[in-house]
C-alpha cells in the first residue's frame, strides 16, 4: 500500500520532469530560430553564392528590415556589384494568417523594403524587379508560428 | 444578348387573385427554428413527353428531377422543411388540378407546390402552382417555356418564385458562383477559375491552371468577371467574358494591379495598384479606359467595394498602423475609419441592400466573418474559425458565402480549403459542395430578373 503510493508519486515526479524537459527543449529550439517574431534559422535559406543568403525574414504584419536582414542584403549588394551582368527579382511573401488581398500588398511592401536597401548600396533599380506572391507560395506548409516565420520573407532570385 | 437567358420566356397563365394578407408567411429576419413544412408534389409528366425528353437528355423522369432541385434549394435556406413524398396521398396530376387540402393538412403541410411538364416542339413547358393549404387556395401560378437542357434553371426559377411569394423578398437560386478551384500540396497549389450553379451543379473550369489566378468577381449587370492572374508572372487585373471566353488585361500598369471589383452599374473596375511598396486605389472606366486615382496615401489601401448606389466606397487600409475598414465618397474624399473593435479587419464588402458591410476579422488568433452597419456600429460576428475570409453576398443580401482553410498537422499535411455559407442571422451555416478544394467565391446576380 505504502510502497504503492511511493511508487505512484515517484512515477508522477518522473513524468512531470519529463514533460518539463520536453517543454524546455521545444522553447530552446524555437528561441534559437525565432527572435522577436522574426525567423533567424537557416532551414529554408538558399545561397546566391558562397556566403550570400538569398532571403530575409520579417515580423508579423511588418516590412521593417532587421539588423540581420540588412547584413544579408549588404552581402547581396556586394555580390551584385561584383556580378554586374546579373539582374534579380525580389519575391515578397506573407504568412497564411492574413487576408489574401492585404497580404499581396504586404508582400509587395516587403520586397520593396529589400529593393530600397539594395539601391542604397549602389544597385541600380533597373537591375531589380519586384513581385509579390502574398500568401500563395509558402515554403513551409505548417500551421504554427515557426512555419509562419519562415514564410514571411523576401527572396532574391536571379533573373538571368 | 445572352442566348440562354433569352430562351427562357416567362408568362403568367392564370391571373392570381392577389391578396395583401396571406396566411402563410416566412420571417427571414431572424434565425428560423421552425422551418415551414412544405409539400412539393412531383411535377407530373405525361408518357409521350417523358419519352421525347428521355431521347433528348437521357433523364428518366424530368418532373421528379426538377422537383428535386426545388426541394434541395428550399431546404438549404433553413426556412422550409420539404416533407417526405412517402406521406403524400394525392396523385401529382390530380393534385395539380385541385388539391384535396384535408389530405395535405393531415401531413402538416402548410404550403403545397404542384405542377406539370409537357414537351412541345422540342421545348419544355413547365407550369406550377403554389397553394396555401390552411386557407385552401392558390397563391401563385406560373408557366415557363425553355430548351430541355435548361431544366435545372427551371427548378431554380420555381424556387425563386416560391421563396419570393412566401418571404416577401427576392430569391437567390437562379444564380451562379465563380470561385478558385484548388488542387495539389499547400506549397505548390494549382489554381483555376471555376464556375458552378449556386447549388453546386454544372461546374466548368475557365482556366487551365498554368498560371496562378485569384479573387474572381462578377459584374452585377452581366456575365463578365474580373480577376487577378499571374499570366507571364505579371500579376494584373483581367476581364473575362464567361459566355465567349474572351479575356483581356485591364490593369496593365507598371506594377501589380489586384483586388478588382466592378462598380454597381458594371461600367468601371475599382482595384488596387501597388508600386514602390505602396498600394493605392484606382478606377478604370471600361468604355473610355480612363484611369482615376481614388486614394493617395503611403499606407496600404486595398479591397475596395462600392455601395450599391455607387456613392461610397468601403476599403481596407493600415493607415492607422494595422488593417482597418474605412469608408469614403466615391471620389476619394471624406475618408472615415469605421472599424474600432478589438483586432484587425479586412475584406469589407458592401451589402446589395446597402445597409451593412460584411468583413473578415482577426482577433487573438481566430478569424471571424461578421457584419456591421456602414457607420461601423452594430458589429455582429457570425462565425469563428481557425482561418476563413472573403465573404460575398447573395444577390438578395440574406446569405454570405466565404472560404475556410484547415490547420495542417505536425507534418504540415491535411490542408484543405472549402466554401461555406451562412445566413445573415448567424444561423444555417453550411458546407457548399465543390468538386475540388475551393476559395474566393463570388455570387452572381439573378440570371433572370
Amino acid at each position: 500500500m505504502n510502497l504503492n503510493k511511493i511508487l505512484k508519486n515517484g512515477f508522477l515526479i518522473v513524468l512531470v520532469s519529463f514533460i518539463l524537459s520536453a517543454c524546455a527543449t521545444k522553447t530552446k529550439q524555437l528561441g534559437s530560430q525565432i527572435q522577436g517574431d522574426v525567423y533567424t534559422g537557416t532551414d529554408t535559406v538558399e545561397y546566391l553564392a558562397s556566403g550570400v543568403p538569398d532571403r530575409v525574414f520579417f515580423a508579423t504584419n511588418e516590412s521593417v528590415l532587421t539588423t540581420a536582414s540588412r547584413e544579408t542584403l549588404r552581402k547581396q549588394a556586394a555580390w551584385l556589384r561584383k556580378n554586374s551582368n546579373i539582374n534579380v527579382v525580389l519575391e515578397g511573401h506573407a504568412d497564411e494568417r492574413g487576408t489574401r488581398e492585404y497580404n499581396l500588398a504586404l508582400g509587395e511592401r516587403r520586397a520593396n523594403a529589400a529593393k530600397d536597401y539594395l539601391m542604397t548600396y549602389g544597385i541600380s533599380s533597373n537591375r531589380i524587379s519586384v513581385i509579390s506572391y502574398g500568401k500563395e507560395r509558402p515554403v513551409d506548409s505548417g500551421s504554427n508560428p515557426l512555419a509562419w516565420s519562415k514564410n514571411r520573407r523576401s527572396v532574391t532570385v536571379k533573373a538571368n | 444578348m445572352k442566348k440562354k437567358i433569352q430562351l427562357l420566356i416567362i408568362f403568367i397563365f392564370t391571373l392570381v387573385p392577389f391578396k395583401a394578407i396571406s396566411l402563410i408567411e416566412v420571417d427571414i429576419t431572424r434565425g428560423n427554428l421552425n422551418p415551414l413544412p412544405i409539400a412539393i408534389s412531383p411535377l407530373h409528366i405525361d408518357e409521350d413527353s417523358e419519352k421525347i425528353f428521355f431521347e433528348e437528355t437521357k433523364i428518366e423522369n424530368l418532373g421528379i428531377e426538377i422537383t428535386r432541385v426545388v426541394e434541395n434549394n428550399l431546404k438549404t435556406t433553413g426556412l422550409f422543411n420539404p416533407l417526405s413524398k412517402d406521406a403524400f396521398l394525392q396523385k401529382p396530376d390530380i393534385a395539380h388540378l385541385k388539391p384535396r387540402f384535408e389530405d395535405w393538412a393531415l401531413i402538416k403541410a402548410q404550403a403545397l407546390i404542384t405542377g406539370k411538364v409537357t414537351i412541345t416542339e422540342k421545348k419544355i413547358r413547365v407550369e406550377f402552382r403554389l397553394w396555401d393549404v390552411l386557407a385552401g387556395k392558390e397563391i401563385l401560378a406560373l408557366a415557363f417555356t425553355t430548351v430541355p437542357n435548361n431544366w435545372r434553371r427551371v427548378g431554380h426559377i420555381i424556387s425563386d418564385k416560391v421563396y419570393e411569394r412566401l418571404t416577401g423578398e427576392k430569391g437567390y437560386f437562379d444564380t451562379r458562383i465563380i470561385y478558385v478551384a484548388e488542387e495539389g500540396p499547400k506549397v505548390k497549389r494549382i489554381k483555376k477559375l471555376a464556375i458552378m450553379d449556386q447549388d453546386g451543379f454544372n461546374t466548368k473550369y475557365l482556366t487551365l491552371g498554368n498560371e496562378l489566378v485569384l479573387t474572381p468577381r462578377f459584374n452585377p449587370t452581366n456575365q463578365m468577371v474580373t480577376y487577378l492572374s499571374y499570366f507571364r508572372n505579371l500579376p494584373r487585373v483581367y476581364l473575362l467574358d464567361i459566355e465567349t471566353g474572351i479575356q483581356e488585361v485591364v490593369g496593365d500598369f507598371p506594377g501589380m494591379t489586384f483586388a478588382p471589383r466592378f462598380s454597381p452599374d458594371g461600367k468601371k473596375i475599382i482595384m488596387s495598384f501597388a508600386s514602390d511598396g505602396n498600394s493605392d486605389i484606382y478606377t478604370m472606366d471600361l468604355e473610355t479606359r480612363v484611369v482615376e486615382r481614388i486614394t493617395n496615401h503611403p499606407s496600404i489601401d486595398t479591397s475596395p467595394s462600392y455601395s450599391p448606389d455607387g456613392k461610397y466606397i468601403c476599403f481596407n487600409s493600415d493607415r492607422s498602423r494595422y488593417q482597418q475598414i474605412y469608408v469614403m465618397k466615391s471620389d476619394g474624399s471624406d475618408v472615415k475609419r469605421i472599424s474600432f473593435g478589438k483586432g484587425l479587419y479586412g475584406t469589407p464588402v458592401w451589402s446589395p441592400r446597402g445597409d451593412l458591410i460584411a468583413f473578415t476579422k482577426l482577433h487573438k488568433g481566430k478569424f471571424y466573418i461578421g457584419v456591421m452597419r456602414t457607420d461601423g456600429s452594430g458589429e455582429r460576428l457570425l462565425t469563428e474559425n481557425f482561418y476563413q475570409e472573403a465573404p460575398s453576398w447573395s444577390p438578395n443580401g440574406r446569405v454570405l458565402i466565404f472560404y475556410r482553410e484547415t490547420k495542417t498537422d505536425e507534418k504540415g499535411e491535411g490542408f484543405s480549403a472549402k466554401l461555406w455559407s451562412i445566413d445573415l442571422t448567424g444561423y444555417n451555416e453550411r458546407l457548399v459542395i465543390t468538386k475540388t478544394d475551393a476559395s474566393d467565391p463570388s455570387w452572381s446576380s439573378l440570371l433572370s430578373k
